[in-house]
């Protein structure tokens, strides 16, 4: 910089002197000369700084002096500020852009009692996701604390979870309290981030109104094998589809889950496991039309029970997940309801029994062929069976007046490809040939989506 | 179904009492710790290693049989320094085994015993897979083994007084069976001083440094990022004004990026263990070193 201001001030100096036109010859070399030799020395020092900042770029990180001394004792303690008790805290980015060939809001599974929850293509063109926000640390020596918060693309915040763990009971017990995703099933527990797909399979959507929480209380218990055994209890206010809240004292729901699991080999992994959930419904209200399309709410009380079994196996070649993956894993599902079904709550009100048993699956398999790629694809059935309506039955009502309850076999074909540059980062194309709309036509969905995680480095289970 | 579901409950719960061990169950998350610990742990421990010499080690599914194995581990052995962060921190938690949670004697962490390398100045994910407390992978450098060796013998004895004398002993002895090794190693090695070397990723940097190589180039551009064609070109156009003697390959990388390099610098690939268990030589921690000189000596020579 010094160098630059006196080249100026010898230009403006050489400037000053120009109309006096008395300097001699040898003046006007000299000067030349001096000008000449600071701009070399200029151009030099340029280049010297320019190949000091090339060598701080392609330097990977600054290093600390190389000891192999051990560190003093107090190696953690470096940092004395409150703020090292931070919770370790995370945030999931999501959006969608959507295309389908049918109006998704008409979008309804046909044979079943809508589950509510947020089923379906979702909207279309551009859609931001759900935004998660994962906070979580250890309370103290007995207990840590999870929140894992979802802030909506319509301005809402949604608790998904926000639950305590015990961190040290004897024998392999641990318990969890508050809300959080039922240990049921395989994909229950995984949170939208971590989705092989973009949407849950439609045994999810339609059973459990995508994924089920409750505010409760679990208790599960690992066995001391080497074989992987778990088995947990859960009750809670029973507030989610299948379910409702009910204002009685006491619990409503229970769901039961057993895992096992282990390895084939070096290269095979594999868990399966079985669940039940009995829950009780009262006035669970849903949206339909009658026999002349006009819209009516009906509602539901009564028992319900699922049953579901899952299973997945992970081939990887040597273990290496970098490289190669094959994941195969499937669920199968079968509701019992039995109560008494209010036809048009809000004007008619008829009520009769009502007994219901149906069932769906889903068997998927994700293709990890090389490093970042994955391929997968998913075929969803559902099985409305005949439901026992007393209404229609004794002849009160034409079975048209319940569109939704009339007997189907929804499925669905979904095909997806994603990229994930890092582990941190993740954009998807999805397409899906959907034959599960309550009028018969085919949906085409077309889904592109990123997914990115910042903050702290989450883990994921199995 | 309901009642077979009650049934088997119940029947678990009773069978919940830990059953008698002799030995200390010790779950390693590497092959590497696991050799280790059974050097310095002899009959009295039983070990087993999460993971092998042909897995990257910062990428592992936490596999319910690995969740099995930490339920009933008195000691979990981990490198520590994040390199496990993606999926230990769940098989702790989902383990609900008290004995092995941070801040407990089960916890040996590898990395709080050492100095490490390489402790990045400023954390940001745009410079790729950087871990905040330095370079994790420490194992390569004996040096770093021996000061590890003297802990984790502390630390055994802690959980197993009963054992203290016998892992003192065993201790004593590692260490000066190891120092002899080291010894015998560098002054083999000593040829090996400033050849210019490519590496894989920047899991090299403690041989490196130890066996004074030079480093010239990286493959991967930044750490876990595999390199694309331009960086690939731009690293020939770099090398071929002064070609590596050699390119440094790791046991589970992928050998793609290493071979095309190799054709294009007129330098070998050599492939080195890494780990315990990564060439069909190094079957334990003096095999490990004696395969990794004699691999590159060979190529010197």
């Amino acid at each position: 910089m010094t160098g630059l201001m006196r080249v100026a001030a010898h230009l403006a100096l050489a400037c000053a002197a120009l109309p006096s036109m008395a300097e001699t010859a040898d003046d006007v070399a000299d000067l030349r000369a001096e000008l000449q030799a600071l701009k070399s020395e200029y151009a030099s020092r340029v280049g010297s700084l320019e190949a000091r900042i090339g060598q701080l770029e392609s330097a990977p990180a600054p290093v600390t002096a190389q000891t192999a001394q051990p560190p003093p004792s107090t190696a953690a303690g470096s940092r004395s500020a409150p703020s090292a008790f931070n919770p370790a805290i995370s945030l999931i980015f999501a959006g969608k852009y959507t295309d389908t060939s049918q109006d998704p809001e008409t979008w309804r599974i046909a044979g079943f009692m809508p589950s509510g929850g947020e089923v379906g293509p979702g909207e279309r063109s551009f859609n931001l996701g759900e935004s998660e926000l994962v906070v979580t640390a250890n309370v103290d020596p007995y207990f840590s604390a999870t929140m894992i918060a979802a802030i909506t693309g319509e301005d809402e915040i949604e608790v998904e979870e926000a639950f305590f763990r015990t961190l040290a009971l004897p024998l392999g017990f641990t318990a969890k309290g508050g809300r959080f995703f039922s240990s049921l099933g395989y994909l229950n527990e995984v949170h939208a981030h971590a989705w092989d797909f973009a949407d849950q399979p439609l045994v999810y959507q339609a059973f459990l109104g995508n994924q089920m929480a409750q505010d409760g209380v679990q208790l599960k218990w690992l066995a001391p094998t080497d074989l992987f055994v778990e088995i947990g209890a859960e009750i809670g206010n029973g507030q989610a589809f299948p379910g409702t809240r009910r204002n009685r004292n006491g619990f409503n729901g229970t769901a039961l889950f057993a895992h096992v699991g282990g390895d084939l080999g070096a290269s095979t992994s594999w868990r399966a496991g079985a669940s039940l959930l009995e829950l009780r419904a009262e006035d669970r209200t849903f949206e339909d039309v009658n026999e002349i399309e006009e819209p009516v709410l009906n509602s539901f009380t009564g028992k319900s029970r699922t049953l579901g079994v899952d299973a997945i196996l992970k081939w990887t070649p040597s273990g290496n997940v970098t490289r190669q993956q094959l994941k195969v894993q499937g669920e199968y599902m079968r509701r019992k309801e039995v109560g008494q079904l209010t036809f048009d709550a809000e004007g008619l009100a008829l009520s009769d029994t009502y007994r219901s048993e149906q069932s769906g699956w889903y068997l998927q398999s994700v293709f990890q062929f090389q490093p970042r790629w994955r391929v997968g694809l998913r075929y969803d059935s559902l099985d409305s069976g005949s439901p026992s309506i007393a209404l229609v039955d004794d002849g009160v009502l034409p079975p048209e007046a319940f569109p939704l309850l009339l007997d189907a076999d929804p499925d669905r074909i979904s095909l997806m490809l994603d990229w994930s540059p890092s582990e941190f980062s993740r954009l998807r194309a999805q397409y899906a040939w959907d034959d599960a709309r309550a009028d018969g036509q085919r949906d085409r969905q077309f889904r592109l989506q990123y997914i990115y995680g910042i903050g702290a480095h989450g883990a994921h289970k199995y | 179904m309901r009642h077979l579901v009650y049934g088997l409950f119940a029947i678990l719960i009773l069978l919940a009492g830990e059953p008698a061990r002799a030995a200390i169950r010790i779950l390693a998350t590497t092959a590497d710790w696991g050799a280790l610990a059974s050097e310095l742990g002899g009959d009295r421990v039983n070990v087993y290693t999460a993971t092998s010499a042909l897995q990257d080690v910062h990428r592992v599914d936490a596999k319910p049989s690995l969740v099995a194995r930490a339920r009933t581990a008195d000691l979990l052995i981990l490198n520590g320094a994040e390199l496990e962060i993606g999926w230990l921190p769940v098989l702790v938690q989902e383990s609900a085994n008290g004995r092995i949670q941070p801040g407990t004697a089960g916890y040996f962490e590898v990395t709080a015993q050492l100095s490490l390398l390489e402790v990045p100045s400023r954390l940001d994910r745009s410079m790729g897979d950087i871990h905040p407390q330095g370079n994790p992978h420490v194992q390569l450098n004996p040096h770093n083994i021996a000061i590890v060796a003297k802990a984790l013998t502390a630390r055994l004895s802690t959980l197993d007084p009963g054992g203290a004398e016998y892992y003192a002993q065993r201790g004593r002895d590692f260490d000066s069976r190891w120092q002899q090794a080291i010894s015998r190693w560098e002054s083999r090695a000593a040829p090996l001083k400033g050849v210019p070397v490519v590496v894989m990723h920047r899991d090299q940097v403690y041989l490196v440094q130890w066996l004074g190589l030079k480093e010239v180039a990286a493959i991967e551009p930044k750490p876990g990022v595999p390199p694309s064609a331009g960086h690939l070109s731009q690293l020939v156009s770099k090398l071929s004004a002064a070609p590596p003697r050699l390119i440094m390959r790791n046991a589970y990388n992928d050998p793609k990026a290493a071979n095309w390099l190799s054709e294009r610098v007129h330098a070998p690939v050599v492939l080195l263990p890494f780990s315990v268990g990564g060439t069909p030589e190094a079957k334990d921690l003096f095999g490990l070193f004696d395969d990794t000189v004699n691999r590159l000596l060979a190529v010197i020579q």
